[in-house]
Protein backbone atom coordinates (compact mmCIF):
# COMPACT_ATOMS: atom_id res chain seq x y z
CA UNK A 1 0.00 0.00 0.00
CA UNK A 2 1.39 3.33 -0.61
CA UNK A 3 1.88 4.96 2.64
CA UNK A 4 3.19 8.60 3.02
CA UNK A 5 5.22 8.98 6.36
CA UNK A 6 6.63 11.65 8.62
CA UNK A 7 10.78 11.57 8.70
CA UNK A 8 12.60 14.68 9.97
CA UNK A 9 9.84 17.21 9.83
CA UNK A 10 9.61 16.17 5.69
CA UNK A 11 7.01 13.71 4.47
CA UNK A 12 8.82 10.75 2.21
CA UNK A 13 6.62 8.26 -0.12
CA UNK A 14 7.27 4.98 0.93
CA UNK A 15 5.84 1.59 -0.81
CA UNK A 16 5.42 -0.48 2.15
CA UNK A 17 4.97 1.15 6.06
CA UNK A 18 8.06 0.05 8.50
CA UNK A 19 5.79 -2.85 9.55
CA UNK A 20 4.95 -5.13 6.45
CA UNK A 21 8.59 -4.58 5.13
CA UNK A 22 9.99 -5.96 8.00
CA UNK A 23 7.45 -8.71 7.35
CA UNK A 24 8.67 -9.50 4.44
CA UNK A 25 12.42 -9.14 4.74
CA UNK A 26 11.77 -12.04 7.76
CA UNK A 27 9.91 -13.85 4.99
CA UNK A 28 12.60 -13.82 2.58
CA UNK A 29 15.33 -14.55 4.82
CA UNK A 30 13.09 -17.33 6.52
CA UNK A 31 12.46 -18.92 2.80
CA UNK A 32 16.38 -18.38 1.77
CA UNK A 33 17.37 -20.00 4.83
CA UNK A 34 15.10 -22.52 4.11
CA UNK A 35 16.14 -23.31 0.73
CA UNK A 36 20.04 -22.96 2.12
CA UNK A 37 19.22 -25.81 4.64
CA UNK A 38 17.93 -27.71 1.84
CA UNK A 39 20.35 -28.04 -0.28
CA UNK A 40 23.15 -28.35 1.80
CA UNK A 41 21.17 -31.55 2.69
CA UNK A 42 21.11 -32.88 -0.94
CA UNK A 43 24.42 -32.05 -1.10
CA UNK A 44 25.28 -33.87 1.64
CA UNK A 45 23.72 -36.89 0.28
CA UNK A 46 25.54 -36.51 -3.12
CA UNK A 47 28.31 -38.21 -4.06
CA UNK A 48 30.43 -34.65 -5.58
CA UNK A 49 32.51 -37.53 -6.72
CA UNK A 50 30.24 -38.71 -9.75
CA UNK A 51 28.53 -35.36 -10.07
CA UNK A 52 31.97 -33.64 -11.38
CA UNK A 53 32.89 -36.56 -13.61
CA UNK A 54 28.89 -36.15 -14.99
CA UNK A 55 29.97 -34.43 -18.03
CA UNK A 56 32.29 -37.23 -19.23
CA UNK A 57 29.98 -40.02 -18.07
CA UNK A 58 27.39 -37.68 -20.35
CA UNK A 59 29.44 -37.70 -23.34
CA UNK A 60 30.43 -41.28 -23.01
CA UNK A 61 26.76 -42.53 -22.70
CA UNK A 62 25.75 -40.16 -25.52
CA UNK A 63 28.64 -41.39 -28.16
CA UNK A 64 27.59 -45.00 -27.04
CA UNK A 65 23.96 -44.00 -27.73
CA UNK A 66 24.69 -42.28 -31.20
CA UNK A 67 23.49 -43.40 -33.92
CA UNK A 68 20.36 -44.84 -32.79
CA UNK A 69 19.33 -48.82 -33.26
CA UNK A 70 16.79 -47.98 -36.36
CA UNK A 71 16.39 -51.45 -37.03
CA UNK A 72 14.99 -53.06 -33.37
CA UNK A 73 12.14 -50.62 -34.91
CA UNK A 74 10.10 -53.64 -35.78
CA UNK A 75 10.25 -55.06 -32.46
CA UNK A 76 8.85 -51.69 -30.87
CA UNK A 77 5.29 -51.80 -33.18
CA UNK A 78 3.84 -54.56 -30.98
CA UNK A 79 4.44 -52.41 -27.90
CA UNK A 80 3.85 -49.46 -29.12
CA UNK A 81 -0.07 -50.79 -30.03
CA UNK A 82 -0.20 -51.75 -26.34
CA UNK A 83 0.80 -47.99 -25.19
CA UNK A 84 -1.69 -46.59 -26.92
CA UNK A 85 -4.57 -49.55 -25.79
CA UNK A 86 -3.22 -49.20 -22.34
CA UNK A 87 -3.87 -45.27 -22.93
CA UNK A 88 -6.95 -45.44 -24.78
CA UNK A 89 -9.00 -48.06 -23.01
CA UNK A 90 -7.76 -46.52 -19.59
CA UNK A 91 -9.12 -42.65 -20.74
CA UNK A 92 -12.46 -45.05 -21.78
CA UNK A 93 -13.11 -46.74 -18.33
CA UNK A 94 -11.86 -44.06 -16.59
CA UNK A 95 -14.91 -41.87 -17.98
CA UNK A 96 -17.45 -44.23 -16.90
CA UNK A 97 -16.44 -44.46 -13.38
CA UNK A 98 -15.94 -40.62 -13.50
CA UNK A 99 -19.55 -39.70 -14.69
CA UNK A 100 -21.57 -40.93 -11.66
CA UNK A 101 -18.99 -39.67 -9.45
CA UNK A 102 -18.99 -36.49 -10.91
CA UNK A 103 -22.87 -36.34 -10.59
CA UNK A 104 -22.24 -37.48 -6.81
CA UNK A 105 -20.20 -34.87 -6.54
CA UNK A 106 -21.41 -31.70 -7.76
CA UNK A 107 -23.38 -29.76 -5.57
CA UNK A 108 -26.40 -29.05 -7.95
CA UNK A 109 -26.75 -32.59 -8.76
CA UNK A 110 -26.00 -34.82 -5.88
CA UNK A 111 -28.52 -36.58 -3.87
CA UNK A 112 -27.14 -35.75 -0.55
CA UNK A 113 -24.23 -32.92 0.22
CA UNK A 114 -23.94 -34.06 3.37
CA UNK A 115 -23.46 -38.35 2.67
CA UNK A 116 -22.57 -38.56 -0.82
CA UNK A 117 -20.53 -35.71 -1.66
CA UNK A 118 -17.81 -35.98 0.86
CA UNK A 119 -17.51 -39.63 0.08
CA UNK A 120 -17.42 -38.85 -4.01
CA UNK A 121 -14.57 -36.29 -3.35
CA UNK A 122 -12.35 -38.38 -1.40
CA UNK A 123 -12.69 -40.98 -4.46
CA UNK A 124 -12.00 -37.95 -6.47
CA UNK A 125 -9.14 -36.95 -3.90
CA UNK A 126 -7.37 -40.02 -3.68
CA UNK A 127 -7.02 -41.23 -7.32
CA UNK A 128 -6.09 -37.88 -8.02
CA UNK A 129 -2.98 -37.68 -5.45
CA UNK A 130 -1.31 -40.77 -6.27
CA UNK A 131 0.76 -41.37 -9.29
CA UNK A 132 -0.15 -43.52 -11.94
CA UNK A 133 3.03 -45.34 -11.65
CA UNK A 134 2.38 -46.01 -8.09
CA UNK A 135 -1.32 -47.43 -8.91
CA UNK A 136 0.80 -49.49 -11.65
CA UNK A 137 2.94 -51.02 -8.97
CA UNK A 138 0.32 -51.90 -6.83
CA UNK A 139 -1.89 -53.15 -9.24
CA UNK A 140 1.71 -55.50 -10.35
CA UNK A 141 1.99 -56.45 -7.22
CA UNK A 142 -2.11 -57.48 -6.80
CA UNK A 143 -3.20 -58.71 -10.09
CA UNK A 144 0.32 -59.69 -11.50
CA UNK A 145 2.35 -57.75 -14.47
CA UNK A 146 0.98 -57.05 -17.63
CA UNK A 147 -1.14 -54.65 -19.85
CA UNK A 148 -4.30 -54.88 -18.02
CA UNK A 149 -2.67 -53.95 -14.68
CA UNK A 150 -1.46 -50.72 -16.70
CA UNK A 151 -5.00 -50.14 -18.28
CA UNK A 152 -6.66 -50.55 -14.67
CA UNK A 153 -3.78 -48.17 -13.38
CA UNK A 154 -4.35 -45.65 -15.64
CA UNK A 155 -8.08 -45.92 -15.35
CA UNK A 156 -7.63 -45.28 -11.62
CA UNK A 157 -5.55 -42.68 -11.82
CA UNK A 158 -8.19 -40.26 -14.13
CA UNK A 159 -10.89 -41.51 -12.51
CA UNK A 160 -9.78 -38.69 -9.89
CA UNK A 161 -8.96 -35.77 -13.10
CA UNK A 162 -11.87 -36.25 -15.13
CA UNK A 163 -14.26 -36.58 -11.97
CA UNK A 164 -12.53 -33.26 -10.70
CA UNK A 165 -13.09 -31.16 -13.70
CA UNK A 166 -16.38 -33.00 -15.31
CA UNK A 167 -18.53 -31.79 -12.00
CA UNK A 168 -17.14 -28.48 -11.80
CA UNK A 169 -18.88 -28.74 -15.37
CA UNK A 170 -22.00 -29.24 -14.22
CA UNK A 171 -21.71 -27.12 -11.18
CA UNK A 172 -21.21 -24.08 -13.31
CA UNK A 173 -24.36 -24.87 -15.68
CA UNK A 174 -27.27 -22.92 -16.57
CA UNK A 175 -30.00 -23.27 -13.70
CA UNK A 176 -32.78 -21.83 -16.35
CA UNK A 177 -32.42 -24.50 -19.51
CA UNK A 178 -32.93 -27.08 -16.17
CA UNK A 179 -35.77 -25.40 -14.94
CA UNK A 180 -37.52 -25.17 -17.77
CA UNK A 181 -37.34 -28.84 -18.81
CA UNK A 182 -38.11 -29.73 -14.66
CA UNK A 183 -41.31 -27.31 -15.41
CA UNK A 184 -42.35 -29.70 -18.53
CA UNK A 185 -43.38 -32.36 -15.64
CA UNK A 186 -39.92 -34.34 -16.57
CA UNK A 187 -39.09 -37.06 -14.52
CA UNK A 188 -35.39 -36.49 -12.72
CA UNK A 189 -33.69 -38.64 -15.46
CA UNK A 190 -35.08 -36.53 -18.10
CA UNK A 191 -34.11 -33.88 -16.36
CA UNK A 192 -30.60 -35.17 -16.73
CA UNK A 193 -30.58 -36.61 -20.26
CA UNK A 194 -31.79 -33.33 -21.67
CA UNK A 195 -31.62 -30.07 -18.72
CA UNK A 196 -27.84 -30.80 -17.93
CA UNK A 197 -26.24 -33.36 -20.44
CA UNK A 198 -26.31 -31.29 -23.25
CA UNK A 199 -24.71 -28.85 -21.52
CA UNK A 200 -22.18 -30.32 -19.89
CA UNK A 201 -20.73 -32.53 -23.88
CA UNK A 202 -18.50 -30.19 -25.26
CA UNK A 203 -16.91 -29.89 -21.78
CA UNK A 204 -17.14 -33.75 -21.56
CA UNK A 205 -15.51 -34.06 -24.99
CA UNK A 206 -12.67 -31.94 -24.07
CA UNK A 207 -11.81 -33.86 -20.64
CA UNK A 208 -11.97 -36.88 -22.25
CA UNK A 209 -9.29 -35.66 -25.38
CA UNK A 210 -7.10 -33.74 -23.12
CA UNK A 211 -6.79 -37.00 -20.28
CA UNK A 212 -6.26 -39.30 -23.12
CA UNK A 213 -2.96 -36.96 -24.08
CA UNK A 214 -1.85 -37.02 -20.44
CA UNK A 215 -2.50 -40.85 -20.68
CA UNK A 216 -0.16 -41.28 -23.48
CA UNK A 217 2.17 -39.60 -21.71
CA UNK A 218 1.59 -41.70 -18.65
CA UNK A 219 1.20 -45.12 -20.11
CA UNK A 220 5.32 -45.16 -22.08
CA UNK A 221 6.51 -45.32 -18.44
CA UNK A 222 4.61 -48.00 -16.65
CA UNK A 223 6.30 -50.55 -18.25
CA UNK A 224 9.20 -49.24 -16.17
CA UNK A 225 7.42 -51.17 -12.81
CA UNK A 226 6.25 -54.04 -15.40
CA UNK A 227 2.97 -52.70 -16.56
CA UNK A 228 3.19 -53.38 -20.56
CA UNK A 229 3.66 -50.90 -23.55
CA UNK A 230 6.34 -49.49 -24.86
CA UNK A 231 8.30 -49.01 -21.37
CA UNK A 232 9.07 -52.56 -20.99
CA UNK A 233 11.30 -52.24 -23.80
CA UNK A 234 12.75 -49.52 -22.26
CA UNK A 235 13.73 -51.41 -19.53
CA UNK A 236 15.06 -54.34 -20.87
CA UNK A 237 16.87 -51.71 -22.79
CA UNK A 238 18.50 -49.57 -19.95
CA UNK A 239 19.43 -53.41 -18.22
CA UNK A 240 21.30 -54.46 -20.54
CA UNK A 241 23.30 -51.02 -21.65
CA UNK A 242 21.87 -50.93 -24.96
CA UNK A 243 22.30 -47.38 -25.06
CA UNK A 244 21.38 -47.16 -29.25
CA UNK A 245 17.77 -49.06 -28.41
CA UNK A 246 17.00 -46.65 -25.97
CA UNK A 247 17.67 -43.45 -27.68
CA UNK A 248 15.23 -45.26 -30.37
CA UNK A 249 12.57 -45.74 -27.96
CA UNK A 250 12.80 -42.26 -26.16
CA UNK A 251 12.76 -40.81 -30.17
CA UNK A 252 9.55 -43.02 -30.46
CA UNK A 253 8.12 -41.85 -27.54
CA UNK A 254 8.90 -38.24 -28.25
CA UNK A 255 7.17 -38.54 -31.45
CA UNK A 256 3.97 -40.03 -29.72
CA UNK A 257 3.40 -37.73 -27.23
CA UNK A 258 4.08 -34.93 -29.81
CA UNK A 259 1.50 -36.83 -32.02
CA UNK A 260 -1.15 -37.53 -29.37
CA UNK A 261 -0.40 -33.50 -28.33
CA UNK A 262 -1.19 -32.48 -32.11
CA UNK A 263 -4.44 -35.06 -32.55
CA UNK A 264 -5.52 -33.74 -28.78
CA UNK A 265 -5.73 -30.07 -29.36
CA UNK A 266 -7.21 -30.53 -33.09
CA UNK A 267 -9.72 -32.14 -31.50
CA UNK A 268 -10.47 -29.97 -28.63
CA UNK A 269 -9.92 -26.83 -31.39
CA UNK A 270 -13.19 -28.84 -33.23
CA UNK A 271 -15.02 -29.61 -30.21
CA UNK A 272 -15.24 -26.06 -28.62
CA UNK B 1 -44.16 -10.78 -48.15
CA UNK B 2 -43.23 -14.26 -48.88
CA UNK B 3 -41.78 -17.15 -46.76
CA UNK B 4 -37.70 -17.72 -46.46
CA UNK B 5 -35.94 -20.33 -46.22
CA UNK B 6 -36.26 -20.74 -42.46
CA UNK B 7 -39.58 -20.52 -42.53
CA UNK B 8 -40.03 -23.19 -44.82
CA UNK B 9 -37.67 -25.11 -42.93
CA UNK B 10 -40.16 -24.17 -39.55
CA UNK B 11 -43.17 -24.96 -41.04
CA UNK B 12 -41.92 -28.34 -42.15
CA UNK B 13 -41.16 -29.47 -38.46
CA UNK B 14 -44.53 -28.46 -37.28
CA UNK B 15 -46.78 -31.54 -36.02
CA UNK B 16 -43.72 -33.47 -36.40
CA UNK B 17 -42.77 -35.17 -32.98
CA UNK B 18 -39.26 -34.01 -31.64
CA UNK B 19 -36.33 -35.43 -32.03
CA UNK B 20 -32.99 -34.65 -30.12
CA UNK B 21 -30.58 -33.02 -32.36
CA UNK B 22 -27.49 -35.59 -32.95
CA UNK B 23 -23.91 -34.19 -31.17
CA UNK B 24 -22.52 -34.46 -34.87
CA UNK B 25 -24.48 -33.23 -37.38
CA UNK B 26 -22.66 -34.96 -40.57
CA UNK B 27 -24.32 -38.43 -40.62
CA UNK B 28 -21.39 -39.88 -42.53
CA UNK B 29 -18.92 -38.75 -39.68
CA UNK B 30 -21.06 -40.42 -37.29
CA UNK B 31 -21.17 -43.46 -38.72
CA UNK B 32 -17.55 -43.58 -38.93
CA UNK B 33 -16.42 -42.39 -35.92
CA UNK B 34 -19.22 -44.92 -34.32
CA UNK B 35 -17.77 -47.95 -36.63
CA UNK B 36 -14.42 -47.08 -36.33
CA UNK B 37 -14.31 -46.83 -32.57
CA UNK B 38 -15.78 -49.84 -32.40
CA UNK B 39 -13.67 -52.06 -34.39
CA UNK B 40 -10.49 -50.56 -32.50
CA UNK B 41 -12.01 -51.42 -29.57
CA UNK B 42 -12.78 -55.15 -30.58
CA UNK B 43 -9.39 -55.04 -31.61
CA UNK B 44 -7.53 -53.43 -28.66
CA UNK B 45 -9.48 -55.56 -25.94
CA UNK B 46 -8.27 -58.79 -28.76
CA UNK B 47 -5.08 -58.07 -28.15
CA UNK B 48 -4.69 -57.55 -24.48
CA UNK B 49 -4.24 -60.94 -22.73
CA UNK B 50 -5.82 -61.01 -19.49
CA UNK B 51 -4.18 -63.94 -17.78
CA UNK B 52 -8.00 -64.35 -15.55
CA UNK B 53 -6.89 -67.14 -12.72
CA UNK B 54 -3.77 -64.72 -12.68
CA UNK B 55 -6.18 -61.54 -11.48
CA UNK B 56 -8.78 -64.12 -10.00
CA UNK B 57 -5.80 -65.17 -6.99
CA UNK B 58 -4.92 -61.48 -6.62
CA UNK B 59 -7.82 -60.10 -5.61
CA UNK B 60 -7.18 -61.99 -2.32
CA UNK B 61 -4.02 -59.80 -2.42
CA UNK B 62 -6.35 -56.66 -3.24
CA UNK B 63 -8.64 -56.97 -0.17
CA UNK B 64 -5.59 -57.51 2.13
CA UNK B 65 -4.85 -54.21 0.52
CA UNK B 66 -7.40 -52.52 1.26
CA UNK B 67 -8.21 -53.90 4.28
CA UNK B 68 -4.89 -52.23 5.37
CA UNK B 69 -5.69 -49.05 4.54
CA UNK B 70 -8.05 -49.33 7.58
CA UNK B 71 -4.97 -50.38 9.95
CA UNK B 72 -2.04 -48.88 8.62
CA UNK B 73 1.24 -49.45 10.49
CA UNK B 74 3.44 -45.96 10.32
CA UNK B 75 5.73 -47.47 13.38
CA UNK B 76 7.40 -50.13 11.97
CA UNK B 77 9.50 -48.51 9.30
CA UNK B 78 8.91 -45.26 11.10
CA UNK B 79 12.73 -44.05 10.27
CA UNK B 80 12.44 -44.64 6.75
CA UNK B 81 9.39 -43.26 6.01
CA UNK B 82 10.72 -40.16 8.08
CA UNK B 83 13.85 -39.98 6.12
CA UNK B 84 12.39 -40.43 2.94
CA UNK B 85 9.52 -37.89 3.64
CA UNK B 86 12.27 -35.25 4.12
CA UNK B 87 14.33 -36.24 1.60
CA UNK B 88 10.82 -35.93 -0.79
CA UNK B 89 10.34 -32.93 0.84
CA UNK B 90 13.90 -31.02 0.57
CA UNK B 91 13.17 -32.31 -3.34
CA UNK B 92 10.19 -30.42 -3.94
CA UNK B 93 11.37 -27.26 -1.91
CA UNK B 94 15.08 -26.85 -3.74
CA UNK B 95 13.68 -27.74 -7.07
CA UNK B 96 10.46 -25.63 -7.19
CA UNK B 97 12.58 -22.63 -6.46
CA UNK B 98 15.68 -23.66 -8.65
CA UNK B 99 13.14 -24.13 -11.49
CA UNK B 100 11.10 -21.02 -11.13
CA UNK B 101 14.14 -19.16 -11.15
CA UNK B 102 15.16 -20.66 -14.28
CA UNK B 103 11.99 -20.68 -16.06
CA UNK B 104 11.42 -17.11 -15.51
CA UNK B 105 14.29 -15.84 -17.90
CA UNK B 106 13.02 -18.65 -20.29
CA UNK B 107 9.34 -16.96 -20.28
CA UNK B 108 10.44 -13.97 -20.76
CA UNK B 109 12.18 -15.25 -23.80
CA UNK B 110 9.28 -17.49 -25.22
CA UNK B 111 7.16 -14.87 -24.90
CA UNK B 112 6.29 -13.10 -28.32
CA UNK B 113 6.31 -9.41 -27.71
CA UNK B 114 9.03 -9.23 -25.79
CA UNK B 115 11.84 -11.36 -27.39
CA UNK B 116 12.62 -11.34 -30.99
CA UNK B 117 12.66 -14.14 -33.02
CA UNK B 118 15.56 -16.35 -32.94
CA UNK B 119 15.36 -15.84 -28.64
CA UNK B 120 11.87 -16.81 -29.09
CA UNK B 121 12.35 -19.89 -31.27
CA UNK B 122 15.19 -21.44 -29.03
CA UNK B 123 13.08 -20.74 -25.41
CA UNK B 124 10.00 -22.19 -27.10
CA UNK B 125 12.41 -25.37 -28.20
CA UNK B 126 13.77 -25.67 -24.44
CA UNK B 127 9.45 -25.75 -22.89
CA UNK B 128 9.37 -27.98 -25.54
CA UNK B 129 11.68 -30.82 -24.84
CA UNK B 130 10.86 -30.24 -21.52
CA UNK B 131 7.39 -30.96 -21.63
CA UNK B 132 7.49 -33.70 -24.12
CA UNK B 133 10.30 -35.74 -21.98
CA UNK B 134 8.52 -37.55 -19.24
CA UNK B 135 9.44 -37.10 -15.69
CA UNK B 136 10.73 -40.60 -15.26
CA UNK B 137 12.51 -41.15 -18.31
CA UNK B 138 14.49 -37.81 -17.78
CA UNK B 139 14.97 -39.55 -14.09
CA UNK B 140 16.72 -42.82 -15.54
CA UNK B 141 19.20 -40.82 -17.53
CA UNK B 142 20.06 -38.35 -14.65
CA UNK B 143 20.24 -41.35 -12.70
CA UNK B 144 22.61 -42.96 -15.30
CA UNK B 145 25.01 -39.39 -14.84
CA UNK B 146 24.79 -38.18 -11.64
CA UNK B 147 24.74 -41.62 -9.84
CA UNK B 148 21.80 -42.69 -7.29
CA UNK B 149 20.49 -40.05 -4.60
CA UNK B 150 18.16 -36.77 -4.19
CA UNK B 151 20.59 -35.13 -6.86
CA UNK B 152 19.50 -36.87 -9.81
CA UNK B 153 15.77 -36.22 -8.67
CA UNK B 154 16.74 -32.38 -8.00
CA UNK B 155 17.29 -31.92 -11.35
CA UNK B 156 14.64 -33.95 -13.06
CA UNK B 157 12.33 -31.95 -11.25
CA UNK B 158 13.73 -28.04 -11.81
CA UNK B 159 14.05 -29.11 -15.70
CA UNK B 160 10.55 -30.06 -15.51
CA UNK B 161 9.52 -27.44 -13.43
CA UNK B 162 11.37 -25.30 -15.94
CA UNK B 163 8.82 -26.38 -19.66
CA UNK B 164 5.80 -25.91 -17.43
CA UNK B 165 6.25 -23.03 -15.25
CA UNK B 166 8.10 -21.19 -18.68
CA UNK B 167 4.85 -22.02 -20.98
CA UNK B 168 2.27 -20.94 -18.81
CA UNK B 169 4.16 -17.88 -17.92
CA UNK B 170 5.02 -16.67 -21.26
CA UNK B 171 1.20 -17.34 -21.99
CA UNK B 172 0.24 -14.80 -19.93
CA UNK B 173 3.01 -12.42 -20.47
CA UNK B 174 1.70 -12.27 -24.16
CA UNK B 175 -1.75 -11.45 -22.65
CA UNK B 176 -0.53 -8.55 -21.01
CA UNK B 177 -2.23 -5.26 -21.15
CA UNK B 178 0.44 -3.08 -23.27
CA UNK B 179 -0.45 0.71 -22.30
CA UNK B 180 0.85 -0.07 -18.54
CA UNK B 181 4.03 -1.74 -19.86
CA UNK B 182 4.14 1.57 -22.58
CA UNK B 183 3.58 4.27 -19.91
CA UNK B 184 6.36 3.02 -18.25
CA UNK B 185 8.50 2.55 -21.32
CA UNK B 186 7.52 6.31 -21.80
CA UNK B 187 8.96 7.79 -19.25
CA UNK B 188 12.60 6.47 -20.80
CA UNK B 189 12.72 3.67 -18.25
CA UNK B 190 15.93 0.95 -19.49
CA UNK B 191 14.64 -2.51 -20.51
CA UNK B 192 15.51 -3.87 -16.79
CA UNK B 193 12.90 -1.51 -15.14
CA UNK B 194 10.42 -1.58 -18.48
CA UNK B 195 10.84 -5.60 -17.16
CA UNK B 196 10.38 -4.53 -13.08
CA UNK B 197 7.80 -2.19 -13.62
CA UNK B 198 5.71 -2.74 -16.51
CA UNK B 199 5.87 -6.26 -17.35
CA UNK B 200 6.50 -8.09 -13.74
CA UNK B 201 3.33 -6.69 -11.39
CA UNK B 202 0.83 -7.45 -14.28
CA UNK B 203 2.12 -11.48 -13.93
CA UNK B 204 3.17 -11.55 -10.16
CA UNK B 205 0.10 -13.07 -9.18
CA UNK B 206 0.04 -15.97 -11.92
CA UNK B 207 3.25 -16.25 -10.94
CA UNK B 208 2.82 -16.83 -7.18
CA UNK B 209 -0.15 -18.99 -8.05
CA UNK B 210 1.81 -21.05 -10.69
CA UNK B 211 4.28 -21.65 -8.18
CA UNK B 212 2.00 -22.81 -5.72
CA UNK B 213 0.61 -25.13 -7.72
CA UNK B 214 4.08 -26.52 -9.16
CA UNK B 215 4.94 -27.31 -5.62
CA UNK B 216 1.93 -29.15 -5.02
CA UNK B 217 2.95 -31.24 -8.45
CA UNK B 218 6.63 -31.77 -7.45
CA UNK B 219 5.68 -32.95 -4.38
CA UNK B 220 3.31 -35.45 -6.53
CA UNK B 221 6.52 -35.98 -8.40
CA UNK B 222 9.10 -36.82 -6.21
CA UNK B 223 6.74 -39.51 -4.72
CA UNK B 224 7.47 -41.59 -8.03
CA UNK B 225 11.32 -40.63 -8.72
CA UNK B 226 12.10 -42.76 -5.67
CA UNK B 227 11.02 -45.71 -7.94
CA UNK B 228 14.08 -45.23 -10.25
CA UNK B 229 16.75 -44.48 -7.53
CA UNK B 230 16.37 -40.78 -8.08
CA UNK B 231 16.01 -39.96 -4.15
CA UNK B 232 12.68 -39.47 -1.69
CA UNK B 233 9.61 -41.68 -0.46
CA UNK B 234 8.90 -43.81 -3.62
CA UNK B 235 12.19 -45.96 -2.52
CA UNK B 236 10.88 -46.87 0.56
CA UNK B 237 7.12 -47.37 -0.97
CA UNK B 238 8.38 -49.32 -3.90
CA UNK B 239 10.56 -51.67 -0.54
CA UNK B 240 7.39 -51.87 1.14
CA UNK B 241 5.34 -53.22 -2.27
CA UNK B 242 8.00 -55.58 -3.01
CA UNK B 243 8.45 -57.45 0.26
CA UNK B 244 4.58 -56.89 0.51
CA UNK B 245 3.93 -55.18 3.22
CA UNK B 246 0.66 -53.90 2.69
CA UNK B 247 0.05 -51.98 6.17
CA UNK B 248 3.19 -50.05 5.44
CA UNK B 249 2.42 -49.04 1.78
CA UNK B 250 -0.97 -48.04 2.83
CA UNK B 251 0.36 -45.76 5.96
CA UNK B 252 2.97 -44.40 2.99
CA UNK B 253 0.21 -43.83 0.50
CA UNK B 254 -2.15 -41.88 3.34
CA UNK B 255 0.65 -39.60 4.48
CA UNK B 256 1.55 -38.31 0.64
CA UNK B 257 -2.72 -38.61 0.08
CA UNK B 258 -2.69 -35.79 3.63
CA UNK B 259 0.31 -34.04 2.00
CA UNK B 260 -0.81 -33.51 -1.06
CA UNK B 261 -4.50 -32.11 0.35
CA UNK B 262 -2.74 -29.76 2.58
CA UNK B 263 -0.83 -28.20 -0.13
CA UNK B 264 -3.87 -28.22 -2.20
CA UNK B 265 -5.73 -26.69 0.46
CA UNK B 266 -2.65 -23.60 1.27
CA UNK B 267 -2.49 -23.48 -2.16
CA UNK B 268 -5.67 -22.19 -2.41
CA UNK B 269 -6.06 -19.98 0.00
CA UNK B 270 -2.83 -18.06 -1.01
CA UNK B 271 -4.07 -17.88 -5.03
CA UNK B 272 -6.97 -16.52 -3.80
CA UNK B 273 -5.45 -13.92 -1.87
CA UNK B 274 -3.12 -12.93 -4.84
CA UNK B 275 -6.08 -12.60 -7.20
Amino acid sequence: MPQVIAGDGTKIWMLRDRRSQFLRWGAWLVGTLLFLWCWQRISSATEWFFVLGAPEVAADIGSRAMPPRWSYMEKLWGPLWDTLNIATLGTVFALIMAVPVAFLAARNTTPSTLFIRPLALLIIVSTRSINSLIWALLLVAIIGPGIFAGMVAIAIRSVGFCAKLLYEAIEEIDTRQVEAITATGASRWQIMAYGIVPQIMPAFAGIAVFRWDINIRESTVLGLVGAGGIGLQLKGSLDTLAWPQVTLIIIVIFGTVILSEWVSARVRGAVI
Amino acid sequence: MSATPAHDLLSAKVGQPWKKPPLIRRAWLRWILLIGGLVYFVLAMASMEVNWMRVWEGLDRGRQFVLAFTDPDFTSRATDIREGLIESAIMTVTSTVVGIALSIPVALGAARNIAPLPIYLFCRGIVALSRALNEIIVAILLVAIFGFGPMAGFLTLSFATIGFMAKLLAEDIEDLDRSQAEAVRATGARWSQWINYGVQPQVMPRLIGLSMYRLDINFRESAVLGLVGAGGIGATLNTAFDRYEFDTAAAILIIIIAVVMALEYLSGIIRARVQ
